[in-house]
């Protein structure tokens, strides 16, 4: 048994990683089937400053709810036209925006079937660790019986739902400190 | 429906004395930055023990050795950086992603917010990517990277480090850390290391210098093992 590897931040210059376009961008491509949404986020800190230097990482299932990996007894093959992973950076604004497919709805615990939603993965400068949060979509009815977001509390719960702004639009302001702080989990 | 037959190995808790703390004031800048509420603790869903796996392809050789992606060799020290990707119960992890990024052996990155007043290397974009080999073996050829200043306080300075970025098998085994050098004075006073409360997992972050990596009249090696979450033993209904 040994001990996991600890975390360490990404530091400020870590888009030098990200200056090839190989392993982003391997969401929504033409061919994709599933409705196309653009998710654009901001990110704020505890002083309400834009957090410029992020590093954002998403990671969901098709528009049928399977999952691009070999552990999804749905899934047979790689599905080339669907990575499920994109990658970004925040711009000087703080903002980044994600252009995919609403996901399907994925089997939770005890095969209840969970509302549509994207991993989020944040990195930066000042964070130690990773921090994971979820992405829910405002216009899902599914979201009231959806047993991740049963698990938060009720009045916390809106700040990890994207909010539509015309339909395929949606925002979504992560806070990371303080009044309208995001949700983050321990999984 | 057939889903309820499936079966999850879900994937060990990491302990937070394993890992530094995201509220660390001695590291300035996670004052503003670090959530005050507590995580909220969530059970694993296929959602999270999948990931991105599959090998999206056009990496090329030229990616994992940094000394030879231009023109000429970068000014340095030439060495190899080698290591194993394995998980807490030393089960090798094959076939999956690694990325490095550093500075350069004067300590700056080619990055346009590096205001560092050390020169740039025009022979050295400082980023590496390989996928592991069947037995979860990596291997980087690059140069030291230099110490470099920054403002977190008076006289501040990184030792030197390697970052590292690797996925793993799943959404859950995604880490980003820093790899440190042996024998580095800096290490003592620099508060990202530092941060990290156990001793040993400390200690883990820094490359052990071995002589059987190195290369005769050519580079010196240095090891490096990075250790994923493991998996429970049992698996449970999805
Ligand atoms: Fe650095």
């Amino acid at each position: 048994m040994r001990f996991p590897t600890p975390f360490q931040t990404v530091g400020p210059f870590f888009s030098l990683l990200l200056s090839s376009e190989r392993y982003c961008a391997l969401l929504r491509k033409e061919q994709t089937p599933g409705q196309a949404v653009s998710v654009k986020g901001t990110i704020h800190d505890g002083v309400g400053q834009p957090v410029t230097d992020a590093l954002i990482e998403i990671w969901q299932a098709n528009s049928s709810g399977c999952c691009n990996h070999p552990e999804d007894p749905r899934t047979k093959e790689p599905n080339g036209t669907f990575g499920g992973f994109d990658r970004a950076h925040t711009d000087d604004r703080g903002s980044f925006v994600v252009e995919t497919i609403k996901p399907g709805r994925v089997p939770g615990p005890n095969g209840k079937m969970q509302a549509p939603h994207l991993l989020l993965s944040l990195f930066a400068r000042g964070l130690l660790t990773r921090l994971v949060t979820r992405i829910y979509f405002d216009d899902e009815s599914s979201n009231t019986d959806d047993p991740i977001l049963a698990l938060v509390t009720p009045n916390r719960r809106p700040t990890l739902i994207a909010t539509s702004v015309v339909p395929g639009s949606y925002r979504f302001e992560v806070v990371l400190q303080g009044p309208g702080e995001t949700v983050f989990f321990n999984v | 429906m057939e889903d309820s037959k499936v079966q999850l190995n879900r994937y060990q808790n990491r302990l937070a004395s394993h890992d530094p703390p995201n509220n660390s004031p001695k590291y300035r800048a996670t004052t503003n930055r670090h959530p005050k509420q507590p995580l909220v603790i969530i059970p694993q869903t296929l959602s999270e023990v999948t990931g991105p796996v599959y090998d999206y392809g056009q990496i090329e050789p030229t990616d994992s050795d940094l000394t030879c992606q231009h023109p000429a060799e970068p000014i340095g020290e030439r060495i190899i950086v080698s290591g194993r990707l394995l998980d807490t119960e030393d089960r090798p992890i094959p076939n999956s992603l690694v990325e490095i990024w550093q500075a350069n052996a004067a300590g700056r990155y080619a990055h346009r917010r590096d205001t560092h007043s050390a020169p740039l290397d025009r022979n050295f974009s400082g980023a590496g990517r390989m996928l592991t080999d069947k037995n979860g073996h990596f291997r980087f050829i690059t140069i030291k990277p230099g110490a470099y200043p920054w403002d977190n306080h008076v006289n501040a300075w990184r030792p030197a480090h390697i970052h590292f970025s690797v996925f793993g098998q799943s959404f859950l085994t995604r880490l980003v850390t820093q790899m440190y050098f042996p024998n580095d004075p800096l290490l003592e006073f620099d508060p990202i290391f530092n941060a990290i409360e156990d001793n040993q997992s400390r200690q883990s972050l820094i490359a052990a210098f071995d002589l059987e990596l190195t290369e005769p009249g050519w580079a010196l090696g240095y090891r490096f093992d990075i250790v994923l979450r493991g998996r429970h033993a049992t698996a449970t209904g999805l």
